[in-house]
């Protein structure tokens, strides 16, 4: 028994903070979130040159072979920092996707500069009429000799607009619901046919609503079987949702450290208020929370990465907690941080609107709580 | 980062588990099955069982007779044993009294004390609370004045757990008044129940047991060499005694247990109704409480990993009281809703070791009830949970 992080996560980890303390102060991210891209490509280009982009794909394809904790221990450090820049789009989701799908070619094509930090990708998970159910896809994908050609809507298209790469499942039989004659198309931003609706996020992220309109690619853009793309699809859903789960906790961590140091500091009625019961032990609950959290963290991540146990029962575990008490954790901190915790000006402010936007993102907490409830 | 274990414990694991499937006495497995309530004399056996063994001591020091057992094998230990639905040890002996000799007391007191204790030839219990003195401890005012060669103790102490079949009774008493601090001047003094002067009066609990009891001393007689380490060090020592209690009361491994049991129950259906696994509401708050307790489980495996690797526990050990009875009692609740109408009869009687007529509800549903009545009590004693709170947030969170 070892809860300790190896080497490899020990250097992570620090290489990852001091980065974070040295490069990524809170107003410097705010301005790398409120430029044109969303975030600052020069600091994308060094998670490349250090190898993050790297971490979770095959020595063979160039990676580190990492697994779902050495991920979760680079999410919670992303988390603390707050980082804007599209690990989640590129590495997590589109990354996913590659790596259990794309033949030689296609990684050579797309993987390879994926990691290098050179090719910009998002993988198009959910569709407007979707919610929550990944086999709810409409879009269709039609045969029309070599070539397919795709007709359909996407939604929250996830960095969409920066992204050069976009992998786009689509249905080649079936209906929306099956899991069956699901389809996975790599398909490049600029292709005729494709348009983008682009939008900031209530996080200070991007996305986009993505309309595909008799797009036409070739046999080339297919990645993996026809039709059975589902399973791809589902796992690497599973990977991103054990991923922002671990960057949840991470803002716990930062929002409940940062309150308890405001109610040292703050004095009302000529006191600290952290000294009213009243608030201390909401600041105890607080604590527990994110002990809880942690620790539901580290066995999701242990059971997703030792292959064997209830993976997917682990993975809506941990979004169902980060949902709930990480939700109400991040209440809290506004609440205890009183005026300034409702102020656009305060970091406080934006790790809950980060925390809120994880809650909503590949299922909540009462969908995965269904998902338990059986 | 891993939670397999290594060669040696899997081989203490398969030891533990042969000792309850094998050596558990069919009577008292039956007995513990049923919810019925143990006699004393079967509790004194199986605990003497156990020390048969060497496994009395689970925390103690191998040199006062203890298994010096690891925190994995601590864990190892408790899990088998939750899983047997064994009988919880009496902690008063062995869990604080005993762990406060050894640790605060003379050679005398160890060597007169700790082999009984061990071998559960002497039945402890706890003089701690008093009517005016709960979440204030310090407030007591039982007085130990010393007269000669003994203390003459005057007081009362409440909420004692099983003292009406207590041979001996550990208590917190003033041994002086003129101090600085409330804290200071309190002694921890061994008394016999049998001295003159020592009276015991039941209280009875909301779900009708006699569980608790009140003691009054009127000018018991108390030899000197009964006073455990130094004289107004009292309050120290009973600290350390109330951290053990802690980690007993999270009874993380016997929660896994009540949770696994829950789950086989809802899946089939009792008197033909619908098993309560179809009903979605009822899974989502089951759901919920398995998650919880997942975390809480982890939490415990951090604590012990590091206090195994020569660390202390970090923050997350705090929190094992306060979530651990939370949990517990949220467990008591599905147990209550499952059992629906049949948790309303009131029959403790089927429950006494010598029933024998046709019992009303099945299993142990008309315990259900009960048992949440009776365990509105974890998240009091052992220090409530507000005053961990408020211990978490000086002594954790600095505030």
């Amino acid at each position: 028994m070892d809860f300790s992080l190896n080497e490899v996560q020990e250097m992570l980890t620090d290489s990852i903070d001091k980065f974070i303390e040295n490069d990524y102060a809170f107003d410097t991210r705010q301005e790398y979130a409120s430029s044109d891209s969303g975030y600052s490509a020069d600091v994308w280009n060094m998670f490349a040159e250090l190898g993050w982009t790297a971490v979770p794909f095959s020595e063979e394809d160039g990676g580190f072979n990492g697994d779902q904790v050495d991920i979760m221990v680079m999410m919670q450090c992303f988390g603390r920092g707050l980082v804007v820049e599209p690990f989640l789009a590129n590495v997590v989701l589109a990354g996913g996707i590659l790596k259990r799908t794309a033949d030689a070619g296609q990684k050579e094509k797309w993987l390879q500069p994926l990691i290098g930090g050179e090719l910009h990708t998002t993988l198009a998970f959910t569709e407007p009429q979707a919610r929550y159910d990944l086999s709810d896809i409409a879009t269709t994908a039609t045969a029309d000799g070599d070539d397919w050609v795709l007709d359909g809507n996407k939604g929250f298209v996830l960095n969409g607009a920066t992204s050069s790469l976009i992998i786009v499942p689509a249905r080649t039989s079936g209906l929306p619901g099956d899991a069956d004659g699901i389809t996975l198309f790599a398909v490049p931003g600029d292709t005729p046919g494709m348009s983008m609706n682009a939008y900031h996020t209530i996080d200070g992220l991007r996305a986009a609503e993505l309309t595909l309109e008799n797009v036409r690619v070739d046999a080339g853009a297919v990645l993996g079987e026809i039709g059975g793309g589902f399973a791809a699809l589902d796992a690497t859903i599973d990977d991103a949702t054990m991923a922002i789960s671990a960057e949840a906790v991470g803002i716990m961590h930062v929002l409940k450290d940062k309150t308890i140091e405001y109610s040292k500091s703050r004095s009302q009625f000529g006191v600290p208020i952290g000294s009213f019961q009243a608030l201390q032990h909401r600041m105890v609950d607080m604590l527990t929370a994110c002990e809880q959290a942690q620790s539901l963290l580290m066995w999701a991540a242990m059971t997703c990465a030792s292959g064997d146990g209830d993976a997917k029962r682990a993975i809506s575990s941990i979004k169902y907690l980060v949902g709930t008490s990480g939700q109400l954790l991040g209440e809290e901190a506004v609440q205890i941080h009183g005026g300034m915790g409702v102020s656009w000006e305060l970091d406080v402010a934006h790790y809950f609107k980060r925390l809120t936007a994880i809650s909503q993102l590949f299922g909540n907490a009462d969908w995965h709580l269904d998902r338990l409830a059986v | 980062m891993h939670v397999t274990f290594s060669p040696e414990e899997l081989e203490f694991q398969k030891e533990i588990r042969a000792f309850f499937r094998d050596e558990f006495p069919n009577d008292i497995r039956e007995m513990q099955a049923k919810g019925m309530e143990l006699k004393p004399a079967d509790q004194v056996r199986w605990q003497q069982l156990l020390h048969e063994k060497g496994w009395a001591g689970i925390n103690w020091p191998v040199e006062y007779g203890g298994t010096g057992w690891t925190p994995v094998q601590k864990y190892i230990f408790a899990t088998e044993e939750a899983n047997a639905n064994a009988p919880f040890i009496i902690p008063f002996g062995l869990s604080m009294v005993g762990p406060v000799i050894y640790t605060f007391g003379n050679e005398e007191q160890k060597q007169r004390f700790l082999p009984d204790i061990l071998a559960s030839n002497v039945w402890w219990c706890q003089g701690y609370s008093e009517p005016g003195s709960g979440s204030d401890l310090a407030s007591l005012r039982t007085r130990a004045d010393l007269d000669g060669d003994h203390f003459v103790v005057n007081g009362t102490k409440t909420w004692t757990t099983l003292g009406q079949h207590a041979d001996w009774i550990f208590c917190l008493a003033r041994t002086n008044t003129d101090v600085a601090r409330r804290q200071e001047g309190i002694s921890f003094i061994l008394v016999d129940m049998k001295s003159s002067g020592v009276s015991v009066k039941p209280i009875i609990l909301l779900d009708g047991t006699h569980e608790v009891n009140e003691i009054h001393f009127d000018n018991v007689e108390v030899p000197v060499e009964n006073l455990v380490g130094e004289e107004g060090k009292g309050w120290t020592y009973g600290k350390v005694l109330l951290q053990h209690e802690r980690a007993n009361i999270a009874a993380v491994a016997r929660s896994r247990y009540r949770m696994r049991r829950l789950r086989k129950q809802v899946s089939s259906s009792v008197r033909g109704a619908t098993p309560m696994i179809e009903d979605k509401n009822y899974m989502r708050k089951l759901a919920a409480v398995e998650v919880e307790l997942k975390a809480l489980e982890y939490t415990e495996l951090r604590t012990l990993a590091a206090v195994a690797s020569g660390k202390a526990p970090g923050p997350e050990s705090s929190i094992l009281k306060i979530k651990g009875t939370e949990i517990q009692q949220a467990i008591d609740m599905l147990y209550l809703q499952a059992a629906g109408y049949y948790a309303l009869p009131y029959v403790p009687d089927q429950y006494a070791p010598d029933f024998s007529d046709d019992p009303i509800g099945q299993g142990k549903e008309t315990q259900a009830a009960l048992r949440y009545f009776n365990f509105r009590k974890a998240s009091i004693y052992g220090g409530s949970n507000e005053i961990q709170k408020n211990i978490i947030a000086k002594h954790v969170l600095g505030l």
